[in-house]
């Protein structure tokens, strides 16, 4: 059994892909059989995943690779393939599991929306195309898919294209995530062109093997920031992280999904999938480009958090939320924890898709209503709802003990402290710590404590709890989040071991950490400061009005918006304006005059065509044509006439007979 | 006046030059095919006017030949009157003036 997945795992993202184009020809009124198909086509492949999960178990460090030559041009061969590795398996196991738990969610949540199955077609295919990154074994295959999702985050996004803004965030997204991808493709064309060959594992002479890292030699760090490139695009870093909030005008299911889920932490997948890039040459665990790495995570990580912090729309602060734990991600690749990096990843999976999932029930039950303010007191209305996001609040602020991401934020600042460069970082990440359980508690009071705001004909008046379907995947993901820990604690950190390809050792006295007491009164002190500050929370928020100007600063985004509008956009509109400029009086007056050259030629070969040739044709034509007319009158039709003519001819014949004799 | 070769051939050449005439400057077609029969009637008297006053009169090659004529001529009158009923039917004339759609 265990065989057989090993040589067939490509079924995994081959079964959504072509459950998504089943479903793609089926009409709109055919529901139940789109997410029948759907949802079968989610459990078949976390059963897959599940097999294949198994499998890797075998042994430390199993990696089953399949290569093949998907086309040859000229000599070169250009091979891809996938791979099975913890790695890769750990992966699938989260995106099918969140995926099956939203594929559910979504019956209940877009129950009412007349494009439901190609809704359900589009989830498919994401999931298909971001399992289909996850085994890649070649740069080029995890391109390709990764261009795959980043088109089914495009068309999820803009699901509801009639609202303009959807339209315009799908575009953004689109547009910001192809910036980084530039970097992306130069870094793989870099790579190709010092190594020949794309593929990441092939008996040693893989890209990321001692064979083609040995080609690769002193431009490792050039290929790796470009590579990087793509990574901060694809996961909302700094720079490039704009994007992210704004996608969150897709339906909920689609930004716990994708935009919270699994799609934004592709970048970090991508970092740890050719971390021997970053690392090649280390002195210490440090190189340039995981110092890159580790600034670029720390900045986001912080900006986020504190964006997060003067936000209204339930999602958007949830976004920002996404966008600081993937800096913090970055961050614990940078300084050399990749297996905590890729643990934080996979619980962040579940207890972000968790709270997404909260809120978009939170939406569901308040008519799509979306502003914290305008809520409050639902803890009342919707206990599971709740409860499961109470849950998922404790995972993100980093509470331990009973929740996984309190876990794996812990193994990151614990790497972070160790780092060699600078300590710097450790205490921003700490200070990430508070900020992030202040915006959660935040967020908590404003939702769910308090009194109904508005509660006359506002949108909490008529709240209700979701429905079963709703409910359940909520239940289940806020069990996945808790029952996590079992494999992640320092006391048998088994996950951690199962990443790295070495055998887990249980030792309980590693439980308790002097980090976890920092972590923990970090965590707590967060939390009481947020409920002191936000427990009398009304329309307008304590931080406002205790400090406007900051506040408004926040809440703009710190203007990232605008400072792009007028500097990067206002740019490339000035080069496009210009462009037209060129193209409208430049090119096409150069063409213009060519063709002014051209029509004068012209001119001048139709009067010598005119007067030269055609008065010579002109004059035989006419000839011919006189000449003809006199021969026709001839043939007058009249039938005595030539009876006649006959008659004249053997007459002339007769005489010239006799005059001859 | 002896009746000689001359005679019968003057004669024939009058027959033939009428029906010719009549053939060119007459307007309706059954006139013109009048005129030929008159000009096939002259060449049969020809046919006989030479074969009487040929050297061996005895055999009828003479007779034989303007037989032959004579039947042809029928057949080709029968034909041409049907013509001239079949253009009578198309065009509603028989003048042949009229009929001269033939011309290049």
């Amino acid at each position: 059994m265990s065989s057989w997945i090993v040589s067939n795992f490509w079924l995994i993202p081959a079964v959504p892909l072509a459950v998504s184009l089943v479903v793609l020809s089926l009409a709109n009124p055919q529901r139940s059989i789109a997410a029948l198909l759907a949802i079968f086509g989610q459990v078949v492949a976390f059963v897959l995943a599940i097999m294949a999960f198994l499998a890797t178990l075998q042994m430390p460090g199993f990696r089953a690779v399949h290569n093949f030559i998907w086309f040859t041009f000229g000599d070169q061969a250009l091979r891809i393939g996938w791979m099975l590795d913890p790695l890769a398996a750990a992966m699938m196991v989260m995106i099918t599991l969140v995926g099956l738990c939203i594929f559910v969610f979504s019956v209940g949540y877009m129950a009412g929306d007349k494009n439901f199955t190609r809704f359900f077609s589009y989830l498919s295919f994401f999931s298909g195309a971001m399992l289909g990154a996850v085994i890649a074994n070649s740069l080029l295959l995890l391109f390709v898919s990764w261009e795959l999702v980043g088109l089914a985050s495009y068309l999820l996004i803009g699901f509801w294209i009639e609202r303009p803004s959807a339209a315009a965030a799908a575009k953004k997204a689109f547009i910001t995530t192809r910036i980084g991808d530039l970097g992306f493709f130069l870094g793989m064309l870099w790579l190709y062109h010092n190594s020949g060959t794309l593929l990441f594992y092939d008996r040693g002479r893989g890209c990321l093997e001692d064979g083609g890292l040995l080609t690769i030699g002193a431009s490792a760090t050039f290929i790796a920031l470009l590579i990087f490139c793509g990574a901060v695009g694809k996961s909302g870093q700094f720079p490039l992280h704009v994007w992210l909030p704004d996608a969150m005008e897709g339906p909920t299911p689609v930004s716990a999904l994708i935009h919270a889920a699994t799609m934004v932490a592709a970048g970090v997948f991508l970092v740890a999938r050719v971390y021997p890039l970053f690392s090649l040459g280390a002195v210490n665990g440090v190189t340039p480009s995981l110092t890159v790495v580790v600034t670029v995570g720390v900045v986001t990580a912080l900006m986020a958090s504190l964006i997060a912090l003067a936000q209204f729309d339930i999602k958007r602060i949830l976004a920002y939320s996404t966008v600081s734990q993937l800096g913090l991600m970055m961050v614990s690749l940078g300084v050399g924890g990749v297996a905590a990096g890729i643990m934080h990843l996979i619980a962040h999976g579940f207890f972000k898709a968790l709270l997404f999932l909260g809120a978009g029930s939170v939406i569901h039950g308040l008519d799509h209503e979306q502003d914290i303010r305008k809520m409050g007191g639902l803890r009342w209305i919707m206990p599971v709802t709740f409860l499961t996001y109470a849950i998922g609040m404790m995972n993100l602020s980093g509470v331990p003990f009973f929740f996984s991401g309190g876990w794996t934020k812990e193994e990151i600042l614990h790497r972070t402290a160790h780092w060699s460069v600078s300590p710097l970082p450790h205490y921003l990440m700490l200070a990430g710590v508070i900020l992030t359980a202040l915006y959660m508690t935040r967020q908590m009071i404003y939702v769910f404590f308090g009194s109904a705001r508005n509660t006359d004909q506002g949108p909490v008046f008529h709240a209700h709890e979701s429905p079963r379907v709703m409910t359940m995947p909520l239940i289940v993901l806020a069990l996945c989040s808790i029952l996590f820990v079992l494999v992640l604690t320092p006391a048998w950190p088994w996950l951690h071991a199962y990443l790295n390809g070495e055998p887990a050792r249980a030792d309980l006295s590693l439980l308790i950490q002097p980090i976890l007491f920092l972590s923990l009164a970090l965590v707590a002190g967060g939390i009481g400061v947020g409920w002191l500050i936000y427990r009398n929370a009304s329309e307008v928020d304590p931080l406002a009005r205790a400090q406007p100007g900051v506040f408004r600063f926040l809440e703009n985004k710190m203007w990232f918006d605008e400072i792009y509008e007028r500097t990067i956009i206002a740019l490339s509109r000035m080069l496009s304006r210009l462009a037209n400029w060129l193209d409208r009086y430049f090119w096409d007056g150069l063409v213009r005059l060519f063709a002014g050259l051209a029509q004068a030629f012209g001119v001048l070969s139709k009067g010598f065509d005119d007067h030269g040739i055609n008065a010579g044709v002109d004059e035989t034509t006419a000839g011919t044509r006189g000449f003809g007319r006199l021969i026709a009158a001839a043939h007058s039709g009249q039938i005595q006439a030539y009876l006649g003519a006959i008659a004249i001819g053997m007459l002339l014949l007769l005489v010239l007979y006799a005059w001859l004799g | 006046m002896t009746s000689t070769l001359q005679l019968f051939l003057i004669i024939s050449t009058a027959l033939f030059s009428i029906g010719l005439l009549a053939a060119l400057s007459r307007r309706h077609a059954i006139f013109i095919l009048i005129g030929i029969e008159l000009m096939l009637a002259a060449a049969n008297l020809n046919f006989i006017a030479f074969w009487r006053f040929s050297p061996e009169p005895q055999q009828p090659t003479g007779v034989l030949v303007a037989i032959f004529s004579i039947a042809i001529a029928a057949a080709e009158a029968a034909v041409g009157l049907a013509l001239v009923i079949a253009i009578y039917r198309h065009y509603h004339t028989t003048s042949v003036d009229k009929l001269d759609q033939l011309k290049g």
